[in-house]
């Protein structure tokens, strides 16, 4: 309790783990909080060859296990907990946990984005009945069945690739008449046998009994409703920023991510953000861990400034 | 924590007395896998009032398709061989949300 870190860093995924291995091997006293899963959404997806020096098994939960191991090495403490309040009311910090209190010079926030619901009726009656939004999960239940991707970008299109080696049959659903997804993938996805493409579509309801039978599909275009036949979907039409905790604390845009300068400084002094969860323009592995060694930098900088030395 | 397979599945589960819960995980399920230390927790402080079974769903994948699941992490309630409730996803299946489905069924 009476401990006081430099650095207490929300979120464990990539940006969080970079940050906690720039600011353990720059000596500074270093905790970070995590209240799900370790290796944030790096760590569900399977298809991870963006990221440099990945080549071989470029898996996500390797990939960040071993970021994990490395923050560790130079003295990174590690806490499963969730962060439920703050207070800032002088320059040490405390951040309220749900079983304890930690107390910190600088925070980085690293709490990343997470999957957005597609709204569709039958979303939520057949989650984990078919509908997932987690392929490395889930792809085993649809060996040799037929599933549906929804999504257009890398995510979408990555983890379709990824389903082909599990399913008979993948169809990809999507809104628009192109993919957003880079075009090596979106050139590997389309010269993939198994998977098919429904451009210009939208899933309209996903119905089945006690779990999926199938999909409404409507074509955008003309309005045409078809039904598809399917065992899965596996949806991937975007994130959204886990700042919901921090609001009315940090700015944020309209959309909640928040907003940080080219160090990673907030509007709050001492609380700096990094990876998905602020207002970056490509939210990818690589960007994260490049956010995280900044926020370290500069939040040893003010601790520095702030705290002497 | 009681590991379930075909063969036991049926006794351990459907003709047990009293409430089961089933964890069904997977091996290349990492929420299932970082949730496991709070599941074991839930399952040492609830072990006198509700039996708690885990599946590893990619050894046993017909056996969980049998119980209409497929997606991970599922955690299921059953009594007198029928499933009385269920949560399914990452974002559902928190420790808090596990707890409570223990507390609403013994």
């Amino acid at each position: 309790m009476d401990k006081v870190y430099d650095v207490a860093i929300i979120g464990g995924g990539p940006a969080g783990l970079s940050a906690g291995l720039y600011a353990s091997r720059g000596r500074l006293d270093t905790v970070i909080i995590e209240k799900g899963r370790w290796g944030g959404q790096a760590a569900t997806t399977e298809e991870l060859e963006n990221y440099p020096g990945s080549i071989e098994h470029p898996t996500g939960p390797k990939l960040t296990e071993r970021m994990r191991e490395q923050a560790e090495a130079f003295g990174t403490e590690f806490i499963s907990d969730e962060v439920v309040g703050f207070d800032l009311s002088d320059k040490i910090k405390v951040l309220k946990l749900k079983e304890r209190e930690i107390k910190t010079k600088a925070i980085i926030i690293a709490t990343g984005a997470q999957h957005v619901n597609l709204g569709a009726p039958g979303e939520d009656t057949f989650r984990g009945k078919g509908v997932s939004y987690c392929a490395t999960c889930d792809a085993d239940f649809f060996t040799e069945l037929e599933v549906v991707v929804v999504g257009g970008g890398d995510a979408a299109v990555e983890e379709a690739i990824y389903l082909t080696k599990f399913a008979e049959k993948v169809t990809i659903v999507h809104r628009r008449n192109e993919f957003r997804a880079a075009k090596s993938i979106v050139e590997k996805a389309l010269a993939n046998d198994k998977i098919h493409v429904m451009w210009d579509s939208v899933v309209e309801e996903i119905y089945g009994d006690g779990i999926v039978e199938g999909v409404k599909l409507k074509n955008v275009k003309t309005g045409e409703i078809t039904d598809y036949r399917t065992d899965g979907v596996f949806i991937f039409v975007g994130t959204r920023p886990v700042s919901e905790f921090v609001k009315g604390i940090v700015d944020m845009d309209p959309k909640g991510y928040i907003i940080t300068d080219s160090e990673m400084k907030t509007s709050v002094e001492g609380i700096f953000a990094a990876g998905d969860v602020r207002n970056t323009p490509l939210r990818q592995v690589i960007t994260a861990a490049a956010d995280g060694a900044i926020a370290a930098i500069s939040a040893e900088k003010y601790i520095d400034k702030t705290f002497g030395q | 924590m009681l590991e379930l397979n075909k063969e036991n599945f049926e006794q351990e589960v459907m003709q047990a007395e009293g409430p089961v819960i089933v964890d069904f995980w997977g091996t290349k399920c990492e929420p299932c896998k970082a949730l496991m230390p709070e599941v074991e927790r839930l399952a040492e402080q609830y072990k006198d009032k509700i039996k708690f079974c885990k599946l590893n769903t990619t050894e046993n994948r017909r056996l969980a398709i049998s119980q209409k699941v497929m997606g991970l992490p599922t955690f299921i309630v059953y009594k007198n061989g029928a499933k009385v409730k269920e949560i399914s996803g990452a974002d559902n299946c928190t420790p808090e949300a596990i707890e409570n489905l223990i507390k609403e069924n013994i």
